[in-house]
């Protein structure tokens, strides 16, 4: 089953002078894909990734996900929509640093409101034992280390059960160790709930051992 | 639902600046404590002199004005206006209402009067011992006088029973008792314009609250003034009279003017300069409480522009994470509205201390009003402007950076 489809993407920036930054991109994502976008720095990848998270709403050509045509849809529509069915993680961690981990992983969920409160927490306290760091629940979100806090990130992603992950460059800011962690977490989801992710990578290694490998090239994408 | 999320969002970014959200919520408190305070106390000022001169000053006071300005029978002799005189000498008027039976009569029909009292007055020198001081006496019905003006609970000494019951008794202002030093049951030598010496009874000592009455003014039955002054019984050169509406006045007082053929004055008019003071102490009181409030608002203003702006990657997050830009404006509007709600009650309380503080602090009047401490008006409707202002100005404070917090575009942010 097709979750994403991008038709004809391109997008142009204007300042400092108009500059084609994605080129005809078209391409399609299948439910349970775990697939990485590589591609030299500054060709284009956050962009893109931005524009299929629909929060880049000026952009030419159409994104679809879940066989719902986003293109054109109001900013709050959009809002809603992300809460419903992308989760993301970025290479800094962005949690709010006030709340308390298991807080920060709740909210997205308290904004969704499908679940009561008690049965909220009680997922999120299962997403954080999934991602091992239940044991920091309690705790201020910026007392966490890098690592931990990226696993949170991810714990927060998945807490609405989203039809896409999607990741810009999720393991850019951590060591070796962690960035193994956080592969063999997506690479769980994605093989044993069949979760579906997009991940924008510089890492080669990683890249190599996800399902499908898409490389851009100055705005371009090489099927 | 979502107003209860955004509600408990709101309160943790407060909590976790208790330093900036506190500031930003004493700038409140102390708009709001200042705007109780001053209107407490001004208002006081107001209600004390409003209601001394209204129990003091009749609604309508009907006499016949001595006019110096009147044609000449030269000048109407000489129509073109070929001869002017200038400075004409007064001429012999009296300065009785002629027709005074028939004026009581025909404002005691009057549905809109709700009280008529006539009576009969003239200057006078006070005598006692070597002191002569000049005054009023007036010869009034009694009981048409206690009707306007409630002489009954204005008595230090004696009662107004006291003056019905005795003739040649006099009813004296406590001002003009004290410089005189004389107390009920001592009697006093009165001189008339025209020269005669007359002794009266002090049967009682009356205090309006007004020096200007209270230093002048005594009482005694009509009868008692005609007689010193040798005239008969049709002999009345006031009318007061007080109106069921009192907003009435300035309208039937011209009324009168025209139907009588008497100057008809409202009290309005002849209290003007004191009604001047009370705008005037409202204006004042309203041009320092906007200054406070809106140095107050512009405090909220700032440090709500400040958390935005350090809070940009958190909203740019949860923009990302779903939340739409009323949420994100929500959280921040709460936040201003927690700050004013908190700092605008504190106000009041503090402001209700201020009161109370000022209520305390003596006030010496030197006899010209009857009271020894500051006045304050404590009326609850000045609370709930207080607290309705104070979230007022701190809605319209917050409003305009929370809605910018909501226009946040969380790519921008998110791309560095
Ligand atoms: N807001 C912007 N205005 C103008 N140009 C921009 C803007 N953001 C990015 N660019 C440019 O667009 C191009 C693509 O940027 P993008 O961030 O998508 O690259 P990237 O592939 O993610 O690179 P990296 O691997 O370094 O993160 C770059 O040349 C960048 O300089
Ligand atoms: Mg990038």
């Amino acid at each position: 089953m097709i979750v994403l489809k991008t038709s004809q993407v391109t997008k142009y920036f204007f300042s400092p002078e108009k500059f084609k930054v994605l080129d005809s991109v078209s391409f399609e994502v299948r439910r349970g894909e775990f697939l990485s976008l590589v591609g030299k720095s500054g060709c284009g990848k956050s962009t893109l990734l931005y524009v299929l998270s629909t929060m880049d709403t000026s952009y030419e050509g159409t994104v679809e996900i879940n066989q719902q045509l986003l293109t054109g849809k109001s900013k709050d529509d959009l809002s809603e929509f992300r809460n419903n069915h992308i989760g993301f993680v970025f290479q800094f961690h962005y949690l709010l640093p006030e709340f308390t981990v298991l807080q920060n992983v709740m909210l997205p969920a308290l904004k969704l409101a499908k679940y009561s409160k008690d049965e909220i927490e009680s997922r999120a306290i299962e997403k954080l034992k999934l991602l091992g760091v239940y044991s920091q629940a309690n705790k201020q979100a910026n007392k966490l280390s890098g690592g931990e806090q990226q696993r949170v990130a991810i714990a927060r992603a998945i807490i609405n059960d989203p039809t896409i992950i999607m990741a810009d460059e999720p393991t850019g800011n951590l060591d070796s160790a962690n960035s193994k962690i956080v592969f063999e977490l997506f690479d769980e989801l994605s093989t044993n709930f069949n979760q579906t992710i997009i991940a924008v990578t510089h890492d080669k290694d990683f890249a190599s051992k996800t399902n499908r490998i898409i490389e851009m090239e100055d705005g371009r994408i090489n099927l | 639902m979502n107003l209860k999320l955004t509600t408990s969002i709101a309160k943790t970014h407060l909590l976790s600046r208790k330093k900036q959200s506190s500031i930003a919520a004493l700038g409140v408190t102390f708009g709001i404590a200042m705007f109780i305070a001053m209107t407490a106390f001004m208002t006081g000022v107001n209600h004390l002199l409003e209601e001394t001169m209204l129990s003091a000053s009749p609604h309508i006071h009907i006499y016949n004005d001595i006019k110096t300005e009147r044609p000449s029978i030269v000048e109407e002799l000489f129509l073109e206006k070929k001869i002017i005189i200038h400075h004409q000498r007064p001429k012999l008027e009296k300065k009785n209402l002629r027709n005074a039976s028939q004026i009581i009569h025909r404002l005691q029909e009057d549905k809109r009067v709700f009280g008529v009292s006539p009576s009969v007055s003239s200057q006078v020198f006070y005598n006692y011992g070597n002191l002569q001081l000049s005054g009023f006496v007036s010869g009034v019905n009694i009981e048409d006088e206690d009707r306007l003006f409630s002489l009954n609970t204005k008595m230090k000494e004696g009662s107004i029973e006291d003056l019905m019951m005795n003739s040649n008794a006099v009813l004296m202002g406590a001002g003009l008792a004290k410089k005189l030093n004389v107390h009920k049951g001592d009697r006093i030598n009165i001189t008339t314009p025209s020269g005669e010496i007359f002794t009266l009874n002090i049967v009682g000592i009356f205090q309006i609250g007004i020096g200007q009455i209270d230093d002048v003014r005594s009482y005694a039955n009509i009868g008692t003034v005609q007689r010193i002054l040798q005239k008969n019984k049709n002999y009345i050169t006031d009318i007061n009279l007080k109106l069921k509406d009192l907003y009435q006045s300035k309208k039937i007082a011209a009324e009168y003017a025209k139907t009588f053929n008497y100057k008809a004055e409202d009290w309005e008019t002849a209290n003007a300069t004191i009604l001047i003071s009370f705008t005037l102490r409202n204006v004042i009181t309203g041009a320092t409480v906007i200054t406070i409030l809106l140095v107050a608002g512009f405090g909220i203003y700032n440090i709500m522009n400040m958390t935005i702006y350090e809070k940009m990657k958190d909203i740019a997050i949860l923009k990302a994470t779903g939340f739409t830009s009323k949420d994100v404006m929500l959280i921040f509007l709460t936040q201003s509205l927690i700050i004013g709600l908190i700092g605008g009650i504190l106000g009041l309380c503090l402001g209700f201390l201020m009161s109370l503080g000022i209520e305390k602090i003596p006030f010496n009047t030197g006899g010209f009003l009857a009271i020894d401490h500051m006045p304050v008006n404590f009326a609850i409707k000045f609370y709930i402007y207080g607290i309705s202002f104070g979230l007022i100005t701190t809605f319209v404070a917050g409003f305009f950076p929370s809605k910018k917090a909501g226009r946040i575009d969380p790519v921008d942010i998110i791309r560095g």
